[in-house]
């Protein structure tokens, strides 16, 4: 028998259980990658060396008769902006090529802690900046489910592996929906925990107050397992929360929807929102209803300012967090410099690409004197208002369901001479992040010419095991295919 | 709304970027699209709205302020361009 397809619940079973090595499932996936990869490019780096050895030291605990962790044997693919100690962290720029870890981001040293097995790093748009991996510096990553089409971003090497069946779990990081996106156009579940529930020490920062690292699996259940994991509070990131719970978003999946109240917001089903991707979110509705819930419409009436509210605020954040590559202590130094003033300038001016330098611009110019009000503090300040609208309506509902994003995958170069028509992929994602609530993309359908659609479920902050519980039911009932 | 090429240079200083001359025609007019769209956002009365300080409501995290020794200062120095010692080399800031 093969592992290539199985779940990650169940090549944990299947290694604690003896039915199968770790050894055996690295070198599964390590051989599908070698055969499948070179058509799909998911990876920056593939860690066979360390993947096996990994696998070999869980084997060994094995044998020795010791306890294994919840993700024995598990591989499980990396964004390339997360941290694993010893191996090379590009952010998919040039400015980090070379850049190799010094210590594991806190996910990772959980991940390791659960005996899961590193199988390698994924492509991403520069510094996750981008919902198409088109401004990874390195290369595109092809759409597994048809490879003229982007794979979605800026997690598309992530999703696209998981697609593809190189990784049953893939870690990515979600701003605007980085995790959510990709994997709606992928045909995969990818979960944007609620803010602060997974620590972001060890994730190079793009917007800190927006950021979050979150799953992409094949089932809902794994991702329920991962955050299991991976979430928990942290001492070194002072915005995990204490609070929270992993534990609990291990909830079964309900047998029946009946007392749960699902609002369906009006602003969510737009002009210009692709008729096929609306047709199977309103089926997805309405095998929410035949289970029995109680669906009504909503209004969140201020998401229509939400990216603009957000194209300052990241931009803004951005061009802070991004001021610390200097070419002083890591990344790229520029050759022909005279003075420091001429080392930074030309270091960030040769190493950034062109949707980075757009960012850093944007948010540097948000930021300037005389400007700060008009457009960062009002983006704030809209932000509230957005958040408010979240508040309301989860008084009176459970959950939300809207599309994850507003069409399929789409064919490389559509939408990269225009960053507004790019920046509108995320118009349905990106209130999540600005609200800090929790938030998955399902897989619900498929288009006429085989594009996978992805239904966006979304709880109020901390409520990531109702929402991964209710995921789980929902995909019982629709089995959605997978790629051979 | 425009931005003037002297706007786009201002800005690309700050930011400590070094721009070509086409890398600053593309961005003006594109930050000029893009400021644009964003003015939207001034249609909307938020004199009694209080700006998102912190978005899960969350306080400040207190911890005592206790040494803890990193014992990878060694790998931290090694990814530096340029070095001495226990030191990043950078370019002479002060003359004299």
């Amino acid at each position: 028998m093969t592992t290539i397809g199985l779940s990650a619940a169940d090549i944990a079973a299947g290694v604690s259980g003896g039915a199968f090595s770790a050894e055996d499932v690295a070198r599964e996936h390590l051989a599908r990658i070698k055969e499948k990869d070179a058509g799909i490019r998911a990876f920056v780096t593939v860690l066979e060396e360390q993947a096996l050895a990994q696998a070999r030291a869980v084997d060994a605990k094995k044998k020795r008769g010791e306890k294994l962790g919840a993700l024995c044997g598990v591989p499980v693919a990396v964004k390339d902006n997360i941290l694993i100690e010893g191996v090379e962290t590009t952010c998919s720029s040039k400015i980090l090529k070379g850049y190799v870890a010094p210590y594991d981001a806190d996910v990772i040293a959980r991940l390791r802690k659960a005996d899961a097995v590193f199988i390698g790093k994924t492509n991403l748009d520069e510094f996750a900046m981008g919902s198409s991996t088109e401004n990874s510096a390195f290369f595109k990553t092809a759409n597994p489910w048809n490879k003229d089409c982007v794979p979605g971003g800026s997690s598309g090497g992530s999703a696209a592996a998981v697609a593809a069946g190189f990784a049953p779990l893939a870690l990515g990081s979600d701003t605007g929906g980085s995790i959510r996106q990709p994997a709606a156009l992928c045909g995969a579940v990818g979960l944007k925990p609620t803010y602060g529930a997974v620590s972001r020490r060890g994730l190079i920062a793009f917007a800190s107050s927006l950021d979050q690292i979150g799953p992409i699996t094949r089932t809902a259940a794994d991702a329920a397992l991962a955050l299991s994991v991976i979430g928990g509070h942290d001492p070194l990131d002072s915005t995990s929360s204490p609070e929270f719970d992993a534990g609990k978003a291990l909830e079964p999946a309900p047998k029946s929807f009946v007392g749960l109240r699902v609002g369906i917001p009006k602003e969510y089903f737009i002009k210009g929102i692709d008729p096929e991707v609306e047709k199977a979110v309103r089926e997805a509705i309405a095998v929410f209803e035949k289970l029995g819930a109680k669906t009504s419409e909503v209004s969140l009436p201020h998401s229509q300012y939400a990216i603009s509210t957000y194209y300052l605020i990241a931009p803004s954040e951005a061009s802070s967090n991004l001021a610390r590559f200097d070419g002083i202590r890591y990344g790229r130094r520029a050759a022909e410099a005279a003075t420091l003033e001429e080392v930074y300038e030309r270091s960030r001016g040769e190493g950034f690409g062109p949707e980075v330098k757009r960012r850093i611009m944007l948010g540097t110019y948000a930021l300037s004197s005389g400007y700060y009000d008009a457009y960062y503090a009002k983006a704030q300040r809209v932000r509230t208002l957005i958040k408010q609208d979240f508040e309301k309506a989860f008084a009176s509902v459970d959950l939300l369901l809207t599309p994850t994003a507003p069409s399929p995958a789409f064919k490389f170069g559509e939408k990269t001479k225009d960053p507004l028509s790019m920046y509108l992929s995320d118009v349905f994602t990106i209130p999540s992040n600005l609200a800090g609530n929790a938030s998955i993309s399902v897989p619900c359908g498929l288009t006429r010419s085989g594009l996978p659609i992805g239904l966006q479920i979304i709880a109020d902050q901390f409520q990531d095991g109702r929402l991964l519980a209710a995921a789980a039911a929902f995909e019982r009932e629709r089995p959605f295919p997978r790629l051979s | 709304m425009s931005l003037g090429l002297e706007d786009v240079r201002k800005i690309a200083k700050l930011a400590r970027l070094r721009l070509s001359a086409d890398e600053e025609a593309l961005y003006r007019e594109q930050m000029g699209k893009i400021l644009d769209s964003v003015a939207e956002l001034s249609r909307l009365d938020t004199a009694d709205v209080q700006p998102t300080a912190s978005v899960s409501g969350a306080a400040s995290a207190w911890r005592e302020d206790r040494a803890i020794a990193f014992p990878g200062a060694e790998k931290i120095l090694s990814l530096a361009p340029e070095r001495e010692g226990p030191y990043f080399k950078v370019k002479k800031v002060i003359e004299g």
